[in-house]
């Protein structure tokens, strides 16, 4: 992974690194899974390896395929900032309890309540689901509203373009 | 031009034969994740990915113009909303049902059965919109650049 992260940074070529990108989401996918978080990597695999890289290629189809190169000038204030940031970022997983460490406060709160209640109260085997769709349905009915939304922004901004080119050209050809 | 596009074409030819051979289980795939969402893993939203992966691959390989022959616009925007209809539907029908908003308990008479029947028309909703979603924003990228 570390790698692919690399090779991303490095590479000027913008279809590379989007197909970097793809493999990077694959691997993550893969980490999710030795993590036992199979609903997860699935997402990250259909969504982050599979469309936004097809979309990602779809936008590069439409713009350049080549990143403009920054001054050197800036690259050393760019380097401080970065190497401020991770350090910051890393000081705070400090804090972090170890992984599946089952003191940890997330294990504490409404965790155990989920595991041994689901099966009386839902019934469903996979308790994901019953969290996601019954007892977080708030939240998962926000999530849709958000794609709802992104997919009317879309639409919004560049869907209707095509009909009004159409029109555009009906009238161009009419007046020739 | 059109000599162009069918020498192009003839060099997909494996590209189309294998495509045209997964479809077929991609979406089946898609369908079985939305509907056994409940017991493994998966659920709507991936379901939705995948089944509109189904048909971004065939857009890739075919042309955006024949999958909006396959899917029309106007399919693709009305389920965008009904989607989330189905959702706040469900919500809205709890309610009148005499319990609180999503609370699926009130859906039928056993508790279990109704948040069986909850979730999975919740699940439906979900995958719809976002299967939608995908192909509409997929289309419209895909669709502009052409002339």
């Amino acid at each position: 992974m570390l790698l692919t992260a690399f090779a991303i940074i490095r590479i000027r070529n913008l279809f590379s690194v989007v197909i970097l990108t793809g493999l990077f989401s694959l691997l993550a996918a893969a980490i999710y899974i030795l993590m036992d978080a199979v609903d997860v990597a699935f997402t990250e695999a259909a969504v982050g390896a599979g469309v936004s890289t097809v979309l990602m290629l779809g936008t590069l189809a439409l713009t350049t395929n080549d990143e403009k190169t920054t001054s050197k000038s800036r690259a050393v204030p760019a380097a401080i900032l970065s190497i401020i940031t991770g350090a910051v970022l890393i000081y705070g997983t400090l804090d972090m309890p170890n992984y599946g460490d089952a003191k940890a406060p997330i294990h504490q709160h409404v965790a155990p309540r989920y595991l041994n209640q689901s099966a009386q109260e839902i019934g469903l085997p996979n308790v994901v689901t019953s969290v996601l769709a019954s007892y977080r349905s708030y939240d998962t009915l926000g999530e849709t509203f958000v794609i709802f939304t992104a997919a009317m922004g879309v639409l919004a901004i560049i869907g209707r373009g095509r009909r009004r080119r159409k029109k555009e050209n009906v009238e161009r050809e009419t007046k020739a | 031009m059109k000599i162009a596009e069918m020498y192009i074409m003839q060099h997909k030819v494996v590209l189309r034969v294998v495509s045209k051979f997964l479809i077929p289980f991609i979406l089946l795939f898609g369908l079985y994740v939305q509907w056994h969402g409940d017991f493994g893993p998966g659920g709507g939203f991936q379901a939705g990915v995948i089944f509109a992966a189904a048909f971004i691959l065939y857009a890739l390989i075919f042309g955006v113009d024949k999958t909006r022959q396959a899917v029309p616009a106007w399919i693709t925007r009305c389920g965008l909303a009904v989607g989330v209809f189905i959702y706040a539907g469900v919500g809205v029908a709890t309610l009148f049902l005499g319990e609180n908003f999503l609370n699926y308990n009130a859906l039928a008479h056993d508790p279990i059965h109704g948040q069986h029947l909850g979730i999975l028309l919740v699940e439906l909703g979900v995958g719809v919109t976002v299967c939608c979603a995908m192909i509409t924003i997929f289309i419209a990228f895909a669709g502009r650049g052409r002339k």
